[in-house]
């Protein structure tokens, strides 16, 4: 309760700071007769994009109040399921059970591209598929059959249940799983810590995470780039999501609209994200 | 009862029974389901036979939901923190105690602010340092990956350390000064008197400073979730990355809402608490069957 306060206090001064500069969008129009809460949670890759839109609308009606709070795709399903928030971001589509089970219904927003990562010492800069498979597998436990430094490769994976493990080992390892020796880390970020602080390490991050402490491996030649993700040449990515219980009304569903809205676009472009157009 | 305070002034005498004895009855009530609730909760996964808890492969996408590897993980990882971690409390606490430790005020002090200052040290803070200093120098030192069951061990050792010591010591203390006036004019130093009078009739001390700090050795999640690297498999050696039950509860949690890998949750709950109270009742039975007739 107090982390979601809190968070409301940054979204709120942050508000307050940038009215100094705001040319007000006719699609915030549609938020002039709206007032109220939306409280939104879920996925992490989400909150860079619904924080930016969420900005834009108390910006443009002091009225709404909208808060954004993390936990992973798990806890976004069960928020909404449960009514405690109108809005559940999940980094995966929703299982048949979770539908049937709270009634949900999803809106896919974004693309987001899944990059294989190692350190930027590390002089392998391209892997095969097939070789990527033998890596997490546990098969190949030396750089040197990479084509790299003779040093054993320390494996990285994410948590059981993480919308970017579940991207990854669907498209990169057509549905395997990862040998049980990896180590498991339970956030990019936490990731892309343990890449940048070992030299041997490889893993994987939402290519929305990729910066110069870490460096995108291509996979078959493809480099993991938004581009690259957009037009499908690059094989790992995967859809956004947000679900609501029921389909959405008032405030929540105009929240919804203005993601799918030309500013919305521009806020996803911006996340590291590719728009994915409303069906 | 000449003796008035606000208690016996505002309540009547015959009613302070009855409060007593209700608040009693709602704490005893709170364990009582706490305990009924996880053996509950627990009870669908000790009976479903195609998603048992009770096997070696956790691989939820496989149907595999084995907890087994992260039990015997909290074991190992409880165990070598306190094989690490109890000599060295003891030392402390012994040293605290004697003269050469008054003879060097400013290092006692010290010491004992030092020992003051970790118990308030939040766990995120210790695990976040040992993550840019411990894990690095064990990678260099020992292979792997430096997040490895002996790091973590090593930083839950330090977490425990202080709780041992301040039970320790204050265990100790009352004995010890009450041998002092006979024990020193006899020709005795302090660390004679502990170590040949005080300590030999002090197990059910040494017994409670060790429950505590497996007790939290047990409980803690966050050192071993930074630390020990996760992997849902047994390490044979210790620079292997293992995961923890506390660890595996934080890790699931955060993407699970029902199903299997949820229920299994709740076996590994059942788990933590009833690995607390065997070995609590052991050592305490220890304690007791321990406490030998004084020595000469």
């Amino acid at each position: 309760m107090s982390q979601l306060f809190r968070k409301t206090l940054i979204l709120a001064s942050m508000a307050v700071l940038a009215m100094v500069q705001s040319p007000r969008a006719d699609s915030l129009d549609d938020f002039k007769n709206l007032s109220g809460k939306l409280d939104i949670a879920g996925g992490t890759a989400h909150i860079p994009v619904m924080k930016a839109a969420a900005q834009d609308i108390m910006r443009a009606n002091p009225k709404i109040r909208i808060t954004v709070a993390a936990g992973g795709s798990g806890v976004g399903v069960q928020k909404v399921g449960e009514g405690l928030v109108q809005i559940g971001n999940t980094g995966r589509a929703l299982k048949e059970k979770e539908i049937a089970k709270y009634g949900l219904v999803s809106f896919p927003f974004a693309i987001d591209g899944v990059a294989v990562a190692v350190n930027p010492d590390n002089p392998v800069t391209s892997l095969t598929k097939a070789q990527i498979k033998d890596v997490f597998a546990g098969k190949v436990t030396n750089w040197r059959e990479l084509g790299g430094h003779d040093a054993p490769i320390s494996l990285y994976v994410r948590e059981d249940g993480s919308g970017t493990r579940e991207t990854f080992e669907t498209r990169a390892l057509d549905k395997a799983s990862s040998t049980d020796k990896a180590n498991v880390v339970n956030s990019n970020g936490a990731m892309k810590t343990a890449i940048a602080k070992d030299a041997n390490a490889i893993g994987y991050v939402g290519i929305g995470h990729l910066d110069a402490s870490i460096r995108g491996v291509a996979i078959d030649g493809q480099k993991p780039t938004q581009e690259g993700a957009a037009s499908g040449a690059y094989p790992v990515t995967r859809l956004l999501y947000m679900n609501t219980k029921g389909q959405p009304q008032g405030l929540t569903k105009a929240f919804i609209e203005y993601i799918f809205s030309e500013k919305g676009k521009v806020l996803i472009s911006k996340a590291g994200y590719i728009p994915y157009a409303k069906k | 009862m000449p003796r008035s305070n606000f208690l016996t002034e505002n309540i009547p005498q015959e009613t302070a029974g009855p409060w007593l004895w209700l608040g009693t009855v709602l704490a005893m009530l709170g364990v009582f389901c706490l305990c009924v609730m996880i053996v509950v909760a627990a009870l669908p996964a000790f009976f479903s036979h195609s998603h048992s808890p009770f096997e070696w492969v956790w691989q939820p996408n496989q149907g595999h939901f084995g907890i087994l590897p992260m039990c015997v993980g909290t074991l190992l990882l409880s165990f070598s923190s306190l094989a690490l971690g109890f000599p060295w409390a003891l030392a402390i606490a012994v040293w605290h105690l004697t003269e050469e430790a008054s003879a060097f005020a400013h290092a006692k002090t010290a010491v004992g602010a030092l020992i003051r200052f970790l118990t308030t040290i939040p766990t995120v803070v210790l695990s976040f340092a040992a993550v840019f200093l411990l894990t690095p120098f064990l990678r260099l030192h020992i292979g792997g990956t430096g997040f490895c069951l002996l790091g973590a061990s090593l930083m839950v050792s330090l977490l425990i350390l202080p709780t041992m010591i301040l039970v320790l010591e204050s265990g100790l203390k009352g004995k010890l000064e009450a041998l002092c006036p006979y024990g020193l004019a006899l020709g005795f130093s302090r660390y004679d008197l502990l170590r040949y009078c005080v300590l030999p009739q002090s197990v059910r001390t040494l017994t409670q400073a060790a429950v505590l700090g497996f007790g939290r050795a047990l409980g803690d999640t966050l050192l071993p979730l930074m630390l020990a690297g996760n992997a849902p498999h047994v390490p044979t050696r210790v620079n292997e990355s293992m995961r923890t039950l506390s660890a595996h509860m934080a890790l699931v949690t955060a993407n699970e809402v029902g199903g299997s890998a949820y229920n299994s949750l709740f076996a590994a709950g059942l788990f933590l608490l009833g690995t607390s109270v065997v070995v609590t009742l052991i050592l305490r039975r220890l304690a007791r069957t321990d406490t030998s007739p004084e020595r000469p």
